[in-house]
């Protein structure tokens, strides 16, 4: 049963009726055990912010690299009286943040919404919404790879060895060189942070541009990571600093448009091609948030011209 | 010159060597032994200059060696006074014979231990830079020494290797007379060079002598000799007639 | 810590594989400064003991105390190095010693830039003003006598004897007082050993280095250091000024070392 659906024309439904969950199998999913093992190693995570904390990754119904490491992270803390809102580069609408949508409404049977404002359990991949999170909210970050400096060194007992001797210098040495060599910093996602002035940690790949919004943010930051097998927090108002040279500081991607849809001008655009002409758009990645403004009344350039919106 | 002496003020005295033996044990050719000297006594006072005489092999560079802290004795001990305490040079730590001999006891030698590539201006400063002395007077008063000893200056800025024997011979001595220390030792410092030259270096002795240093010498050249130095000493002949010293590197 | 402490002070140190010793009941002080030479032949244990010294090796018997700077956590003075955590030891072999290896490409990075690896020490520190740490490492080159120009070029694309000196370089940017080093240079042409022989021998004097060298040269040992110590089978069989052993060699084996040098 299936009512779960993100209207494509016009303003969606900001949340869906609670469903009953399917009862052939336990509430989010994983058996009470797992959840108890979970709960322990992120309760470890949130007392050490930044530090990768392993777990046990079970066998999820979806594959390594589909995000089996924020499921379970969610599946273990996700109440029946949670509103769940899952996004995907920023978008509620795309098949991965639907399918997994959909997979918690059933296995929990807990509303759904697309709006960051109400949910209090967030689940994301490569964004950060632009909605601002307030105490009381959990956002829960797909990672791939949880090592910052994974290729640099490869061999994990190195890494863990210089994680815990908060030896760093290697992460300074690839910043030195890409400034040597590029004139600038490379990096623009998955940039590394300090957490609280001593981990090391990579942020999962979203823009750099959301960097700044892990700083003293009021809500629970938690990531998981299930191919890799651990998982790390940072706990609310926990200082995030990217790391950055004192003469070559950390800066975010800026544009020189804004929303078409919405004529926002701060937030993070994706480039949409329109037509077979090769007519390109920039439109609000967070789509929540465009819709929100959209309804409150702002407009972009696109709304304006004739044709189809896209 | 005379041939005896009555016996220094202890206050002057800068330099002794007491009931000093030398035996060389040559313990690849069967353990064969080499005595050089034994129960030797030398005392040095300041404004001394002390020439050591015999035949050739009786061990007047052995003991220059040891007065110097290159040889070890095989019994007695050598001490030199520095910063107003006597110091026995071989009980002593390396960095206390180390400091020795940047203070308080000199020395030159017939052969230029050469340290490679470096200028010859360098070279004869480094010893006073050792004291702290300030690398620009330092370089200023080595450009006067070498001057003195009429060293081209064309020669300065170039490392000794390729020099003439008389030209190496005048650059020892000017590192070996620029930190002007109360103890000078001096093997055969007129070695290759000519009669101006050998002058200035007369010169130099008889000046160490009048600010008070205290100078042992081995001095080949007769008349050098008779005019540097204000007594002798004499070792005995030598005790095996093939003795030379061992090779070294 | 009075004034006349050591440096380094090494008491009966020892190290075992199975029955037999590579290297039994060392013991020297060190002073600030001074440059001691470890002279030996293959198997006599002076490489077993310099990293035993380093502490790259665990001691089997004895004990080496260091003079650590006082620091926040420390109070200055001898300390025992295995009372140390290993975060301390790691900090000390990164700040206040040095370690240039016999191969220099085991003590660089070679797949990162000259001035990255000159720099590495001051970020590990801490320093984060990339500029300034580009021109410390500049300064560096050229006090080693490399081309400052040259600050974005990888190692690999310096001859051996130019990797030899950015080791050093690398190493000395934190002004360490204490360095080890293993064979210094060998392995490089003769004329390319003869120039990095005096840069070796200006920088310690200059910067007034306490340095361990283990060499099988004794021409290097004249040259570099006022101390030696020669080894064999794992025990020292001389010690003293260097000029006193080389020119008066009293132990048999010395004999044997000293006058087996060819001279040409």
């Amino acid at each position: 049963m299936n009512t779960d659906t993100v209207s494509t024309t016009g303003a969606a439904p900001a949340a869906q009726p609670a469903l009953s969950a399917d009862s052939d199998y336990n509430f989010a999913f994983l058996d009470e055990q797992t959840k108890r093992h979970m709960r322990r190693a992120l309760l470890k995570a949130v007392a050490v912010p930044g530090y990768q904390v392993p777990f046990g990754s079970r066998e999820m119904p979806l594959p390594y690299g589909w995000g089996t490491g924020g499921i379970q992270v969610t599946a273990s803390i996700i109440g029946s009286r949670d509103v769940l809102k899952v996004i995907d580069q920023g978008a509620d609408g795309t098949v991965n943040a639907v399918n997994i949508r959909r997979f918690f409404a059933r296995m929990t049977g807990v509303r759904t919404t697309t709006a960051t404002a109400e949910a209090t359990l967030l689940q994301t991949r490569h964004r950060i919404p632009e909605t601002p999170l307030r105490e009381g909210q959990i956002l829960v970050y797909q990672v791939p790879q949880p090592e910052p400096l994974y290729r640099l060194e490869p061999r994990r007992a190195q890494t863990a060895q210089l994680h815990a001797l908060a030896e760093y210098g290697l992460m300074s040495v690839r910043l030195y060189e890409d400034i040597a060599h590029l004139g600038a910093i490379a990096r623009t996602y998955d940039y590394p942070v300090r957490v609280n002035g001593r981990y090391v940690m990579s942020p999962s790949p979203i823009p750099k541009f959301d960097n700044p919004k892990m700083h003293l943010n009021p809500a629970l930051q938690l990531f998981g990571a299930g191919r890799e097998k651990r998982l790390y927090a940072v706990p609310p108002y926990t200082p995030v600093e990217s790391l950055a040279f004192e003469d070559h500081p950390f800066e975010v991607q800026r544009w020189d448009h804004a929303c078409a849809l919405c004529g926002a001008s701060d937030s993070f655009l994706d480039e949409v091609i329109v037509d077979d002409a090769g007519r390109r758009l920039f439109v609000c990645s967070d789509s929540d948030h465009c819709q929100t403004r959209q309804q409150a009344g702002h407009t972009g350039t696109a709304v304006n011209q004739q044709g189809s919106q896209p | 010159m005379n041939h005896g002496h009555s016996p220094a003020p202890a206050d002057a005295l800068r330099l002794r060597a007491s009931s000093l033996d030398k035996v060389f044990v040559l313990h690849h050719q069967h353990g064969a032994q080499l005595p050089v000297f034994a129960g030797l006594h030398l005392q040095v006072a300041a404004g001394e200059c002390v020439a050591l005489t015999g035949p050739s092999g009786c061990g007047k560079s052995t003991l220059m060696r040891c007065l110097y802290g290159n040889y070890a004795p095989s019994g007695g001990r050598v001490e030199v006074l520095h910063q107003g305490q006597w110091l026995d040079l071989h009980r002593a730590a390396p960095r206390q014979v180390i400091a020795a001999r940047r203070h308080s006891l000199g020395h030159v030698t017939q052969f230029l231990r050469a340290i490679p590539r470096v200028p010859t201006l360098d070279l004869v400063a480094e010893p006073l830079c050792r004291l702290g002395v300030d690398e620009t007077r330092a370089r200023e008063q080595a450009r006067a020494l070498l001057d003195r000893l009429n060293v081209p200056q064309r020669l300065w800025s170039l490392p000794p290797a390729t020099f003439s024997g008389g030209e190496q011979q005048r650059v020892n001595v000017a590192r070996g007379f620029i930190a002007a220390q109360p103890v000078l030792l001096l093997d055969e410092p007129t070695a290759s060079l000519d009669e101006r030259n050998r002058q200035v270096v007369v010169d130099l002795i008889l000046q160490a002598r009048a600010r008070g240093a205290a100078l042992v010498g081995i001095f080949h050249d007769a008349e050098v000799r008779q005019a540097v130095s204000t007594r002798s000493f004499e070792l005995g002949a030598a005790k095996s007639p093939t003795f030379r010293s061992p090779a070294h590197v | 810590m009075t004034a006349d402490d050591p440096l380094l002070s090494v008491q009966g140190v020892g190290k075992r594989y199975g029955a037999r010793w590579a290297c039994r009941d060392v013991g020297f002080d060190l002073w600030p400064g001074e440059v001691l030479a470890i002279v030996g032949e293959s198997g006599s244990g002076k490489s077993t003991l310099l990293n035993l010294l380093a502490l790259r090796t665990p001691l089997d018997e004895g004990a080496v105390h260091y003079a650590l700077r006082a620091d926040g956590s420390t109070p200055g003075g001898l300390h025992d190095l295995a009372t140390l955590s290993e975060a301390r030891r790691r900090l000390l072999a990164r700040t206040d010693w040095g370690f240039v290896e016999q191969n220099p490409r085991e003590g660089l990075r070679m797949a990162v830039s000259a001035g990255a690896n000159v720099a590495e020490r001051l970020m590990v520190l801490g320093q984060e003003h990339y500029g300034r740490l580009r021109g410390q490492a500049m300064d560096w080159m050229q006090r080693v006598e490399l081309d400052g120009h040259r600050i974005d070029e990888h190692p690999t694309q310096f001859s051996g004897g130019m990797q030899q000196r950015l080791q050093i370089a690398r190493n000395l940017v934190t002004q360490p007082r204490l360095v080890f080093m293993d064979e210094p240079t060998s392995g490089l042409d003769v004329s390319v050993q003869a120039r990095l022989l005096d840069l070796l021998r200006s920088l310690t004097q200059n910067l007034g280095l306490a340095c361990i060298v283990v060499t099988h040269d004794l021409a290097v040992a004249r040259l570099l250091a006022q101390r030696m110590l020669v080894m064999k089978d794992g025990s020292v069989v001389e010690a003293g000024l260097t000029d006193r052993v080389l020119d008066d060699p009293q132990h048999p084996y010395t004999q044997l070392l000293v006058s087996s040098v060819l001279t040409p």
